[in-house]
């Protein structure tokens, strides 16, 4: 954007180089009762790096969505250069000068990186003088920023750090001032990732501001110059990069919560039940999403699983829930190996006595629109107890079954019939966990356990996961809240980037402690 | 006239359902009903509407008239009419037989004919054609008229009966003109051939491309195509069944007239006059039933050369000194 | 997402004016070329509920509708889109002559299972490429079956011309089944109770129709299998999580659909053609999917709908015997009508309705 003198002495209306590049003034966003974003305000100062951080959920994709017109704010203003800007769509961002770079890219696969670059801002209806013009501009881009990419590949024939340049490219090449990253490292190698913070100093030094979003402490350590954070929809601080710490951070990040009291004798804990070698699962997209994994996991405890989402947990639930296969190593029940091929389902691994509470119980744990009976069975519905003749299902029993669940376990309201998608959150989720305990596993996996549950519900949960430990079982506990993980736990560990990044015992540990391991940083290891 | 015509149907039909079952057939209720491609297809299904039309113009006798959509009414549509009294029902396509011979069956009393099948009923008649004849008679001024030497036939659907017009037909080309060379195809194997004009249009242009210079089709729908295609080209085309020399003066040489409404306008008068006689019914060039049309749109194309060798060789065909093979009486044709 | 419609709504009060919006439409249709709409109404009535002929018509037809309607609902369960079911019910009428034309020599008693067995596994058997190729290698099922009714239309030409027709006949078509394979017509069924109504191509096949509706029904409520095709079809993942196999699920799905969809052969090849013809389904695959959109992919839903289908094909024929100057392209319209309001507008009635509803609520609330 070209910086223009204001001549008619209206300071306001026009950009100026002394205006911070975005201001932010009071953003909310609703989505239904959700509050995504809560009164956000931001500057970002010209010529700088801003990082954003925060965990999954935190609200920082609904801001950066409300900034580039992908969202329309319930409330608040945006500032672009010191000038109330009004942001529509995309186009309106572009032509105020932002440009976005997607985690996930926004490239047409089989055009040329020409063809990309151009695709949406050519000049006329002719091709050709477009292409042309954008060659001599790439050219120098590329000179100018170590941007190499060769305009005339094929986009599909890329890797996936060239991929990310080339959406960068198109960025640049619609002048963009503003350029917002999200989440850019999370698909590059190390070296790419390298190369591609080279490319973001030489970006800052031609005087573009850049707001990088992520959760990798490292990389706001490394390259911002201002971090804002956030949690829950609010952003909670912004310092100077500088004059802060990881822990720092990850304490704004996580923050301090209020611990849970939960009674529990102490575990005893008897011999290992699961063991977990060097598992390793690659998925389709080729991203590596557990990098060589080892654990044991023993009678009568509770190992809590922390971390930030997406680091690797979901992916270690659905290899052992038999939802996923693995890529490569090997996990042994009992001292007997399980399979982890394509060939496996979750079937097998109940009946090799492995119950699974899954992660998100509105895709997974639960048939929404199934009444609480049918639920109350679902993934044991194969067991003889609920057949009748000729492969009709036994439904006197499956009703009888499910009233005893739902009195045990306290579903209210106590009523089979009723569809699951009808009960609250709390007591759907008690529907999973009585059907998964009253199975009678060995080893319980359990992925957020309380999430979108009521506070009574949780107690509740608790102390029904504790039970089962003390009758000498495994559980194998993921979730992101700490609080949680630090309550239940007999051990923790934490993953990171797909790798065990430390293990603990809750009394040796703290969320600050935790925190750090979250983010990759291990601060024990440096003593 | 049309909403008339409709009102008068419908009230005689009210009246006469009543009638019906209280003494059969009242009154006299003739109906027909066309094969797919629909009354107005310049060929086949037209003939027989021009001969109830022209049944229905001159004895002031409202008739019935049905066309079907699907293979599946056509049983349908003649237990319909046959149920609610109508009498003669006259139907024209082959692919009436099988419906036919249920429906006949059912209504021993109703007077039925098809055309181009034979069902052996004791209330069908069954009219056939010896196309031919005909066919062999437009060969040859097909033959004569030509100046490559080449000639080309196209046909509709793949059956015996458009076979028996081909063979006819070569076997008049050869008469004329033992050197001469016939292109030969056919639009399809299902009843879609029928209807089909592009493909037909293409197959003639494929043949014209070889040097033919004149193209006899017996493709109903799908000949409008042909005809046009030897038009445009600047070619002759030859009709079949109706007289189709008007479609493109000039450029028609003839047609082989195949009197599709003979058979249905004797069928409805015979009835009408209590003369309906079932059976077999052969209508060739002695009995006019097949023939070849000269009108002002193309007696200019016809030299008098033509004219005498067609007439002397008809004359030869009543008279059984010429002996046409017929296609269908071994499945296969001596000439080709 | 809170129910906001009552039941009975639902099931009874949306299909019904959707009817008579459709019918409302189409009757100004039939003004715009003249013709009286009532009058056009009450003849397409008339002539397919007014007579043991056209009730017979009409139930020989929405039989049809109930076994390509339950095909389609079948598969609707697993989420699955089966738009196959013309290709799978003309190849299953293949299988049904190949049968009947092979022990047509002996009793319909015997004939008949053969032959249902005959159509059911050529029609799986259509439908088994699609189902493979979808849970396998993931083409989109949508897009295989529709070709598949192109394939299988090519491939009973070719089998007819080059195989099953008659040496020398012109008609594309097998023998006639000798008497050994002809089921019962619903006139010879009222004949041995000493009834008498019109001969019409309506047979057994209609009572075979209602058996499936209700072995649907069994199977897909009450059975395990039924369990998990439903579960599958909510949500995909869940049914992972719970250990139901994708693959399997959707052969089984697929299967069952094709072998419904087939033995609707046994009502057209066996019972009214009682030999195979070129185009032995008539669009009625297609239909089925309407039938079974409008029916909830409910069994009873199903057959409601299939009368209704039923009424407008033998209602529809009535009106061009009727009203020749009502040309057939007209009543295409009226049914595409139905199948339009029916099928894809439904939404168009529904929201309105649910506004309505929520606000009598409130207001009794």
């Amino acid at each position: 954007m070209a910086v223009t003198e204001d001549v008619t002495g209206q300071p306001d209306a026009a950009p100026t180089t002394t205006a911070p590049a975005i201001g932010l003034t009071g953003i909310s966003k609703a989505f239904g009762p959700v509050q995504a974003n809560k009164d956000i305000s931001m500057t970002v100062q010209r010529g700088t790096i801003h990082g954003i951080v925060g965990e999954n959920g935190a609200g920082k994709s609904t801001l950066m969505s409300i900034l580039y017109g992908f969202y329309k704010a319930d409330k608040g203003e945006i500032k672009i250069g010191g000038v109330p800007t009004i942001i529509h769509n995309s186009d309106d961002a572009i032509r105020a000068g932002i440009g976005m770079v997607h985690q996930h890219f926004m490239l047409v696969q089989n055009f040329t990186v020409l063809e990309n670059v151009v695709l949406g801002a050519e000049d006329g209806a002719l091709l050709r003088p477009s292409l042309a013009k954008a060659r001599d501009i790439l050219t120098s881009l590329a000179k100018d920023y170590e941007l190499e990419v060769d305009p005339d590949a094929i986009v599909g024939d890329l890797a996936v750090g060239l991929q990310q340049r080339v959406e960068i490219l198109k960025a640049l090449y619609r002048q963009a001032d503003i350029l917002i990253l999200d989440e850019p490292t999370g698909v590059l190698t190390p070296s790419e990732a390298d190369h591609l913070f080279r490319i973001l100093e030489g970006l800052k030094a031609q005087g573009k501001t850049i707001i990088l979003i992520t959760h990798k402490l490292r990389e706001i350590m490394a390259i911002t110059d201002t971090v804002s954070v956030m949690r829950r929809g609010e952003m909670t601080a912004t310092v100077k990069t500088a004059e802060t710490s990881p822990a720092q951070l990850a304490e704004l990040m996580v923050g301090r919560r209020v611990l849970l009291k939960i009674e529990k004798a102490p575990a005893q804990v008897g011999e290992t039940v699961m063991e977990i070698r060097d598992l390793r699962v690659v998925d389709e997209d080729g991203v590596e999403r557990l990098k060589s994994i080892n654990m044991d996991l023993k009678r009568g405890e509770i190992l809590g699983v922390a971390g930030v989402a997406g680091n690797g947990q979901s992916a270690l639930l659905e290899v052992l829930g038999g939802i996923a296969a693995a890529t490569s190593g090997t996990v042994t029940m009992n001292g007997e190996a399980m399979d982890l091929t394509h060939e496996a389902d979750a079937g097998k691994r109940r009946d090799r006595r492995i119950a699974h509470v899954p992660e998100d119980r509105h895709k997974l744990g639960l048939i929404m629109p199934y009444s609480a009976w049918e639920n109350a069975c679902f993934g044991y519905h194969d067991r003889s107890e609920y057949q009748a003749k000729a492969g009709l299902l036994n439904r006197l029993f499956m009703r009888d079954d499910a009233r005893a669940k739902i009195e045990k376990y306290d579903v209210r309201p106590p009523n089979c019939d009723l569809k699951a998608a009808n009960f609250s959150g709390g007591n759907q989720q008690k529907i999973v966990i009585a059907r998964e305990i009253e199975s009678n596993p060995d080893v319980l996996l359990v992925g957020q356990p309380t999430r979108g549950v009521d506070i009574g519900a949780i107690e509740f949960i608790h102390n029904q996961i504790v039970a089962l430990r003390d009758q000498g079982k495994a559980i194998l506990l993921v979730s992101v809240e700490l609080e949680e993980i630090l309550a239940l736990s007999d051990r923790i560990i934490v993953m990171f980037d797909g790798k065990i990044s430390g293990e603990r015992l809750p009394s040796e540990t703290d969320e600050n402690d935790l925190g750090l391991l979250m983010a990759g940083i291990d601060p024990k290891a440096n003593q | 006239m049309n909403i008339l015509k409709t009102l008068v149907g419908a009230a005689a039909l009210l009246g006469s359902a009543t009638l019906a079952l209280a003494d059969g057939h009242a009154d006299f209720k003739p109906a027909v009903i066309f094969d797919l491609g629909g009354k107005f297809d310049r060929s086949f299904n037209q003939a027989s509407f021009e001969g109830a039309t022209r049944f229905s113009e001159e004895f002031d006798v409202e008739f019935r008239e049905f066309e079907i959509q699907s293979d599946a009414q056509r049983e349908q549509a003649l237990r319909r009419f046959a149920e609610q009294g109508n009498n003669p029902i006259v139907v024209a396509g082959f692919a009436y037989g099988s419906a036919m011979e249920t429906v006949a069956a059912e209504f021993p009393d109703t007077s039925f004919a098809i055309i181009d099948m034979v069902v052996d009923l004791p209330n069908v008649r069954s009219v056939v054609f010896n196309e031919h004849e005909g066919s062999f008679l437009v060969g040859m001024m097909a033959a004569m008229k030509s100046e490559t030497g080449k000639v080309g036939f196209v046909g509709g659907m793949d059956i015996p009966l458009i076979r028996k017009f081909a063979c006819g037909y070569v076997q008049g080309v050869k008469a004329a003109n033992p050197d001469a060379e016939v292109f030969q195809n056919m639009t399809g194997t299902t009843g879609a051939a029928w209807n089909d004009p592009v493909k037909g249009g293409e197959l003639a242009k494929g043949q014209m491309d070889q040097g033919a210079d004149v193209v006899y089709h017996a493709a109903g729908g799908t000949g409008r195509g042909v005809l046009q295609a030897a038009a445009d080209a600047g070619k002759l085309g030859i009709g079949v069944d109706s007289n189709q020399n008007y479609l493109h003066p000039g450029n028609v040489l003839t047609s082989m007239l195949k009197r599709v409404d003979v058979a249905v306008y004797n069928a409805f008068k015979d009835s009408m006059e209590g003369n309906f006689t079932a059976g077999f019914s052969v209508l060739g060039l002695a009995e006019d039933g097949v023939g070849y049309a000269v009108d002002e749109n193309n007696e200019t194309l016809i030299s008098e050369d033509m004219m005498k060798a067609v007439e002397d060789a008809k004359a030869k065909i009543i008279s059984g000194d010429i002996k046409v093979h017929n296609y269908m009486d071994d499945n296969s044709c001596p000439a080709s | 997402m809170k129910k906001s419609l009552p039941t009975w709504a639902d099931v009874v009060l949306i299909p019904a004016i959707n009817v008579f919006l459709a019918f409302f439409v189409a009757g100004l249709v039939v003004l715009f070329i003249g013709e009286d709409p009532i009058r056009a109404m009450g003849i397409m009535i008339q002539g397919s509920l007014g007579s043991s002929y056209g009730i017979g018509y009409t139930l020989f037809y929405a039989t049809n509708f109930i076994f390509t309607g339950l095909a389609v609902a079948v598969a609707f369960h697993a989420s699955i889109f089966n738009i196959g079911g013309e290709g799978q019910a003309g190849v299953a009428g293949v299988g049904v002559a190949l049968v009947c034309l092979t022990v047509d020599q002996t009793h319909w008693l015997l004939a008949l299972p053969l032959a249902i067995m005959g159509g059911a596994v050529f029609g799986a058997g259509w439908a088994a490429i699609p189902a493979w190729l979808q849970a396998k290698r993931g083409s989109h099922i949508v897009i295989t079956t529709i070709m598949f009714n192109y394939i299988a239309a090519a491939l009973i030409i070719y089998l007819l011309n080059n195989y099953l027709k008659v040496p020398g006949a012109m008609a594309l078509e097998t023998r006639g089944f000798a008497e050994g394979a002809q089921i019962p017509a619903m006139h010879e069924i009222a004949s041995w109770f000493g009834a008498s109504i019109s001969r019409t191509p309506m047979n057994i096949s209609f009572f075979l129709a209602l058996l499936a509706s209700f072995l649907v029904w069994l199977l897909i409520w009450r059975s395990r299998i039924g369990y998990e095709i439903r579960a599958f079809g909510f949500s995909e993942k869940a049914a992972v999580y719970a250990g139901i196999k994708p693959v399997k699920i959707i052969m089984i799905a697929m299967l069952l659909s094709g072998a419904l969809a087939g033995l609707m052969a046994i009502n057209t090849v066996m019972g009214s053609e009682k030999r195979l013809v070129l185009d032995s389904v008539l669009g009625a695959g297609f239909v089925g999917i309407a039938v079974a959109l409008m029916g909830r992919s409910h069994p009873i839903g199903v057959i409601l709908a299939a009368l209704l289908f039923g009424v407008l094909y033998q209602g529809g024929a009535e009106l061009a015997f009727e009203i020749p100057s009502i040309p057939s392209q007209m009543i295409l319209t009226i049914q595409a009508l139905v199948i339009l309001f029916t099928g894809s507008l439904e939404n168009m009635v529904r929201f309105p309705l649910e506004k309505l509803f929520l606000r009598l609520n409130r207001g009794t609330a």
